[in-house]
């Protein structure tokens, strides 16, 4: 009998260890925080500021979410991650949320057993020379040392490309994007690998940046996106409709600006649901009304924060481009909030 | 009689399992067992009931699937369109090839350091000090990446090595320095015996075994004749011949040519590529376990009394030959033991590759691989299961070793 009740205690407390994956957001609300994972560093996607405070496009998904659902943006716990580390962060229940430049694919969704949530930056990978190298198309690359960060799908990319196009590399494998920055710039490689906004936003970071180039080859299709565990669907929603609020947010011209004025109630019936001035959609959500009142003050809406993080104004200077608006012509776009 | 001896039957107790020497120590046995074994039905439940929470199941198919990655360094055929069991592969002849070239110069290192730290030379014994609390002293990934980026940083790139550049070839334009590895020259075989070039170093491979084991005999029949006769002949010279002679004349027959590095594009090509993050492993581990050896045989020299050495000195012998026949033999006991387990510390500690990106079995299988096809448990358990192998079989090879140095008693 005695032993029965320990076999049963053992079974609840293997189940408790396995439960961690589900009812997320009640464990968030519970914890009072947010745990989101992010890079160990690229200025503009996710960094430490001069304050060590963290700062960055990704950084504002996570902060957007975290005030969603906890009302506020601050209340969240970062983890810096690898390529390599990242997924087992994630699946073991050590982060709630990855926001971290992470393509989303096929096997990292079906086989890996994560819910992306959407992509907030449509991105390709592309290639970093030296001027003085003289190279203007990846095609000339035949024999280069490439740098490139282990556990990502450029690395895939990588021997994809170079093996249909029949030239020859010699890969340097390379933990974090800060080490890639260095062995680059120390010439221990001749060309760096990573998704083009990622090195548009390293190469910010040189000294001179004019003596890079971006080779014009984007030899795939990259759509990062934040993620969550396969199989929790609620929380999977919580996230997923958070990005949407950023996105709709920008549509329909509400910004962190006129936001309060807004809030007060308009005459359109989909800001009023957006702001939970009109409808339940908060309720249904689990959360409160006014949630993506709260997601839009942490930073703004999504055009805001790409202007503030990685725009055209910031010294990572990307343009819009595929992140455009659908309306501008860009991909942008989010499913309608009724 | 029999009757008298035989204990009081009828009256057993439970409480004589505690109280009573002759069950106690069944008792603690038993409930011992079931602890460990309620310990592992535990760890084994929670793994199952955490996989299908996830939805996850235990399968080793992903072996066999397309790794998609490439391997800088590798010893054997491969391509990204290979399989993930043989990327595991790569990465093991890698790890092997790194605990083998370690192992082998930090017994050198450490010898050497450790006779000298006894030597009389105030200089030279207070400078194998400083390197051995140096190194033995700084965490070993320290100095791992120390002397990656003194590679990497301090030398020159492949493009100053051009016409015109400021730095260049060195030992008759053979071996260039470059900051991504040193090149130095290689040999290739122009016509080799077996379509495949390991088959074929394989089997120079074994003539170089032959040669040495007819050496033995050789020296062996020497010491015979110089037992019965006490004149020793002299076999150097055939030695030398037996050394050279099959293996140059196997090089000749497979058309063997040396191949110099020469610069081709970005990168030296041709001749062999020692990449700096071998390099770097390889210094580091040695210099870092050699410090460990280093004490161990200083400690084994002077567990050898000093008379040993007074005796040989009193038989006229010179220093060199008293250590090299008298005290080093006999230190041998004490030294091979702790040896054992600084050779698995090595071999353990050449998972620390992936700080410099050398493509070691924790950087292929432990790493990429994992990481690209989710099967962390798989992975991880293949990957203890090699490093629990390599160390037994090191551990058991060097048992062998070490009896055969004991002290035989009779």
């Amino acid at each position: 009998m005695k032993k029965s009740v320990f076999l049963g205690a053992m079974t609840v407390a293997g189940l408790a260890a396995g439960a961690a994956a589900a009812g997320t957001l009640d464990d968030v609300k519970a914890r009072g925080t947010l745990n989101c994972g992010v890079t160990t560093g690229l200025v503009g996607f996710a960094a430490p500021d001069a304050n060590g405070v963290w700062d960055g496009f990704d950084v504002g998904v996570c902060r957007a979410v975290a005030a969603a659902v906890l009302g506020d943006p601050m209340a969240v716990e970062f983890v810096p991650t690898t390529g390599q580390t990242r997924f087992t962060a994630l699946a073991s229940g050590e982060i709630d949320l990855l926001a971290r430049n992470t393509t989303w694919t096929f096997s990292r969704d079906v086989d890996l057993k994560f819910e992306f949530v959407g992509v907030n930056y449509y991105d390709g990978q592309g290639f970093m020379v030296p001027r003085e190298l003289g190279v203007s198309s990846a095609q000339d690359l035949d024999g280069a040392t490439v740098c490139i960060q282990t556990g990502t799908t450029t690395e895939l990319n990588l021997a994809d490309y170079f093996r249909s196009n029949d030239i020859s590399y010699e890969p340097v494998p390379i933990e974090t994007n800060a080490e890639a920055q260095q062995q680059y710039l120390a010439g221990a490689c001749d060309v760096y690998t990573t998704d083009a906004s990622g090195l548009a936003a390293t190469r910010a970071t040189f000294e001179n940046p004019g003596d890079h180039v971006l080779l014009p080859e984007i030899v795939s299709k990259e759509p990062l996106g934040p993620l969550v565990r396969h199989g929790d669907n609620e929380w999977a929603d919580v996230a997923r409709w958070t990005l949407n609020a950023l996105i709709t947010a920008e549509e329909l011209g509400v910004t962190s600006a006129n936001i309060a004025e807004l809030s007060a109630g308009t005459n359109n019936p989909e800001i009023n649901r957006l702001l939970g001035t009109e409808g339940e959609l908060g309720a249904m959500l689990g959360l409160e009304a006014d949630w993506a009142k709260n997601a839009l003050m942490a930073g703004g809406n999504y055009g805001e924060l790409f202007e503030a993080n990685i725009g055209e104004s910031t010294p990572i200077g990307l343009a819009r481009g595929l992140n455009a608006m659908w309306t501008e012509g860009g991909l942008i776009y989010s499913p309608p909030f009724r | 009689m029999t009757t008298l001896t035989d204990p009081p039957k009828g009256n057993f107790r439970l409480s004589q399992l505690i109280y009573d020497t002759r069950y106690r120590s069944i008792t603690i046995q038993v409930i011992a067992m079931i602890l460990v074994l309620l310990g592992i039905f535990w760890l084994v439940n929670n793994t199952i009931q955490n996989l299908s929470a996830l939805g996850k199941d235990f399968d080793f198919g992903f072996l066999s699937q397309p790794a998609g990655y490439d391997i800088n360094q590798r010893l054997v055929e491969y391509t990204s369109q290979s399989s993930h069991g043989r990327a595991a592969i790569v990465g093991i002849l890698n790890t092997l090839l790194i605990a083998f070239l370690g192992c082998i110069l930090a017994t050198i290192l450490g010898v050497v350091v450790g006779v000298l730290r006894l030597s009389k030379n105030w200089v030279v014994s207070r400078m194998m000090a400083v390197y051995v609390e140096g190194f033995r002293n700084v965490p070993l990934l320290l100095w791992i990446i120390a002397i990656f980026a003194l590679m990497t940083e301090g030398m020159a790139q492949p493009r100053d090595f051009k016409v015109g550049g400021d730095a260049s070839m060195i030992l008759g334009d053979s071996v260039a320095v470059t900051n991504r590895g040193v090149y130095v020259p290689g040999v290739i075989l122009e016509n080799g015996l077996f379509g495949s070039a390991v088959l074929n170093w394989l089997l120079i491979l074994a003539v170089l075994i032959a040669s040495i084991v007819c050496i033995r005999i050789l020296s062996r029949r020497a010491d015979h004749i110089q037992e019965s006769t006490g004149v020793r002949p002299t076999t150097w010279y055939q030695q030398l011949a037996l050394l050279i002679v099959p293996v140059g004349l196997v090089l000749i027959l497979m058309g063997a040519q040396l191949q110099f590095p020469y610069l081709k594009g970005f990168n030296f090509t041709d001749g062999i590529h020692l990449r700096n993050s071998l390099i770097a492993l390889w210094l580091a581990l040695s210099l870092y376990t050699g410090a460990f050896i280093a004490e161990i045989v200083r400690s084994g020299i002077l567990a050898i009394s000093k008379g040993q050495s007074e005796a040989a000195a009193a038989l006229g012998m010179r220093p060199s030959r008293t250590m090299n026949l008298v005290i080093l033999p006999q230190a041998m006991r004490v030294i091979i033991p702790p040896l054992i387990s600084q050779f698995l510390n090595l071999t353990k500690n050449s998972s620390l590759a992936i700080a410099v990106g050398y493509m070691d079995v924790r950087s292929t299988l432990g790493g990429i691989t994992i990481n690209q096809t989710g099967r962390e448990l798989e992975g991880i358990l293949l990957m203890a299961l090699f490093y629990l192998v390599l160390s037994l079989v090191i551990s058991g090879v060097m048992n062998v070793y070490n009896n055969r140095t004991q002290l035989q008693e009779r």
